[in-house]
């Protein structure tokens, strides 16, 4: 270290980095986040989504900087200064594209990060908080994502913000009162487009940096979990206490991290030169007719991430003529991967060594997923409906039900079968090598 | 209010009912100048009048081979700017009165409804005398527009039977000339709805040609710092 030190100080940049160190801990903090971080060396696919979840955010704030020195937030302009931005400002089209394109794949990207949770058993004990930051992280990143959405004013903007706020009043007592609050007036207009501009552009992003910085700390403090679910730190190097199958996160996983990089980039690049729209997935087609407040569109639909809550809203039917039980149900379904940590109760963290009855719980979460995710785009007389027999239901109706059904008892008979399950033996050391 | 949550989480599934007419296949090609450029007389000498297109200025039409001195002969009659967007003098309340909706702006309709929307819509008007108008619209029932191009395509009139057009009246031009001149007006409007669509498809080779080459360098710089990692 003494050698170290008087060979750095002999350089101008040396002995620059030798003045920062005595007064801001730079190079300590390069230690312990990046050059000494040590993380299991065995990671696999599922690994790549955290950092490309952070590079997403970067992108999102980035393009969310530019766009917000052009658009208006006023009822009047907000929907010219869009087509503005996407004319007339320079390389504006682009920005906007990446912004837009940027929404739908942070969900592509964190979904895929959770799932990875999920199927690693990175939220079991000691990573509970790293876990609880990240379902944070998630339900304000819905709420900046709704937020946003409302900006374009175009038409699913304004009756998408119209229906979920609307979801509000439902609450028994104060539920009118609380959505007018929310609204600033008796149905969205210029002054609710003016605080969802606030909340979007700056309120939800400091919480979300706040948050994702928490999460950082968290899990550089306890350490990254890994496909098999090995705690890398119970086997330490006797001389040096470095884990046996830790290795540096820099520059190891700093360089794998940058293939990953390169293959997202292809994928976003891909959708934004060429299919921005996704289908109507990423930009809905209605969208581009400018908020009308006298003109309800035939069907409305939310943006594809959140479909699979809206499916379960719309699945569960009213009680005492009250929506109630379809909102609590909704909001339920979200906050519900909180308590994953206290639900599991398996004998191990990683699927690969679960017994069958976990994976069959989990595939069968995963299929109502995807199915109540679909549904939620489609209107829910898209099958038609059953005969008498049934009263003439709606058959996606039905079939909403029944996932809804299977979503939470995932969650709810979680303790039951993780404990039934006949797991293997873990090893003690970790397995391959990324 | 919560007879309003109500409608709005009923109205979804009330939808499906409205059965769409068959689309035809709009002949797009943004690269076809001559097209856009027909496409852009039709629109400002039909359109303009009462639909507006806000967002797009009339010099963008440089990029589609205009110059612009033929741009104020052909395409300025009311003293605007060769810069300014394409506004409509028309007073929307009078519109409202007068049609009984307020022609709605064009700049993205394309986007709105699609291509193939428009090019069906602006082929499927029919004679029906229940309209106030007295012309209706295979793809767009009880539309509140008159048919603007009916002296050049003559008059239709629907078989309710085989729900088929017929020409009964001819036109100024003939069907082919009048599928070519609506075609040059969709091809022109979809070219207004994103005017930087073909910027953007030429670019995103070269990004991604660029993205394929990093990640040859990034795969191989990885490979070289975990040979020693077993």
């Amino acid at each position: 270290m003494a050698t170290n030190m008087t060979e750095k100080t002999k350089t101008l940049a040396g002995s620059l980095l030798n003045w920062v160190d005595q007064r801001f801990p730079l190079t300590s903090n390069i230690k312990t986040h990046l050059t000494e971080y040590y993380a299991p060396k065995n990671f696999n696919f599922w690994y790549f989504f955290g950092s490309l979840a952070l590079m997403v955010l970067v992108l999102q704030i980035l393009t969310g900087i530019f766009l917000t020195m052009h658009y208006k937030p006023d009822a009047e302009l907000a929907f010219g200064s869009v087509e503005y931005i996407m004319r007339d400002v320079s390389w504006g089209w682009l920005v906007r594209y990446m912004h837009s394109t940027g929404a739908s794949m942070f969900f592509v990207v964190v979904y895929m990060h959770m799932f990875r949770g999920i199927i690693y058993g990175s939220y079991r004990t000691p990573r509970e908080l790293i876990w609880l930051f990240g379902v944070g992280i998630f339900l304000v990143l819905m709420g900046e994502a709704f937020f946003g959405y409302l900006l374009p004013w175009g038409q699913m903007s304004y009756w998408g913000a119209q229906v979920i706020v609307n979801l509000f009043s439902a609450v028994p007592f104060i539920g009118p009162d609380l959505s007018e609050w929310l609204r600033g007036d008796y149905l969205v207009s210029d002054a609710t487009l003016n605080r969802f501009f606030a909340f979007h552009v700056i309120a939800l992003p400091l919480v979300l940096l706040g948050l994702v910085m928490s999460h950082l700390i968290a899990l550089h403090e306890v350490g990254s979990n890994n496909p098999d679910g090995v705690e890398i730190k119970e086997k330490k190097d006797k001389k040096t206490g470095i884990p046996l199958d830790g290795i540096p996160f820099h520059p190891y996983y700093t360089v794998k991290d940058l293939v990953g990089v390169s293959v997202f980039l292809i994928v976003f690049s891909s959708i934004i030169f060429f299919a921005p729209e996704m289908g109507g997935y990423f930009l809905e087609a209605n969208n581009f007719i400018p908020a009308d407040p006298l003109k309800t569109p035939a069907h409305i639909a939310p943006v594809w991430y959140f479909t699979p809550y809206y499916s379960i809203l719309r699945a569960v039917p009213p009680v005492l003529n009250s929506q109630f039980p379809g909102v609590a149900a909704m909001g339920l379904s979200v906050a519900i991967f909180a308590l994953l940590p206290w639900l599991d109760k398996g004998a191990v963290k990683s699927i690969r060594y679960r017994g069958t009855l976990y994976k069959k719980w989990l595939a069968a979460f995963v299929v109502s997923f995807l199915i109540l995710g679909y549904l939620g785009t489609v209107p829910s007389n898209v099958w038609g409906q059953f005969g008498a027999w049934m009263g003439g239901a709606d058959r996606a109706t039905v079939v909403a039900r029944v996932f809804t059904l299977i979503y939470f008892a995932f969650f709810i008979l979680m303790p039951w079968y993780t404990k039934k399950d006949k797991t293997l033996p873990v090893p003690e050391r970790v397995t391959g090598v990324a | 209010m919560k007879k309003l949550l109500l409608i709005l989480l009923i109205l979804p599934s009330l939808t499906s009912a409205n059965e769409e007419a068959p689309l035809d296949k709009a002949p797009i090609d943004a690269s076809n100048h001559h097209s856009l450029q027909r496409g852009a007389r039709t629109f400002v000498n039909y359109c303009l009048n009462c639909h507006s297109a806000n967002y797009m200025r009339y010099n963008r039409l440089l990029e589609i081979g205009l110059t612009e001195q033929q741009i104020k002969d052909n395409l300025l009659f009311a003293g605007e700017k060769v810069g300014d967007t394409m506004k409509v003098a028309i007073n929307k309340t009078d519109a409202k009165k007068w049609f009984g909706a307020t022609p709605p702006d064009l700049t993205v309709e394309v986007r709105a409804r699609g291509a193939d929307w428009v090019y069906t819509y602006m082929r499927g008007f029919y004679r029906d005398d229940t309209r106030p108008t007295g012309w209706n619209n295979t793809v767009y029932d009880k539309v509140a527009m008159p048919h603007v191009l009916y002296e050049l395509q003559g008059e239709q009139e629907m078989n309710h039977e085989t729900h088929e057009l017929k020409l009964i009246k001819t036109g100024a031009l003939s069907e082919e000339e009048y599928n070519t001149l609506v075609g040059d007006l969709t091809n022109y409007l979809a070219y207004m709805a994103e005017p930087a669509k073909q910027q953007r498809n030429r670019m995103g080779w070269f990004v991604l040609l660029f993205l394929g080459v990093l990640l040859v360098l990034t795969y191989k710089l990885k490979k070289a710092y975990w040979r020693d990692i077993h």
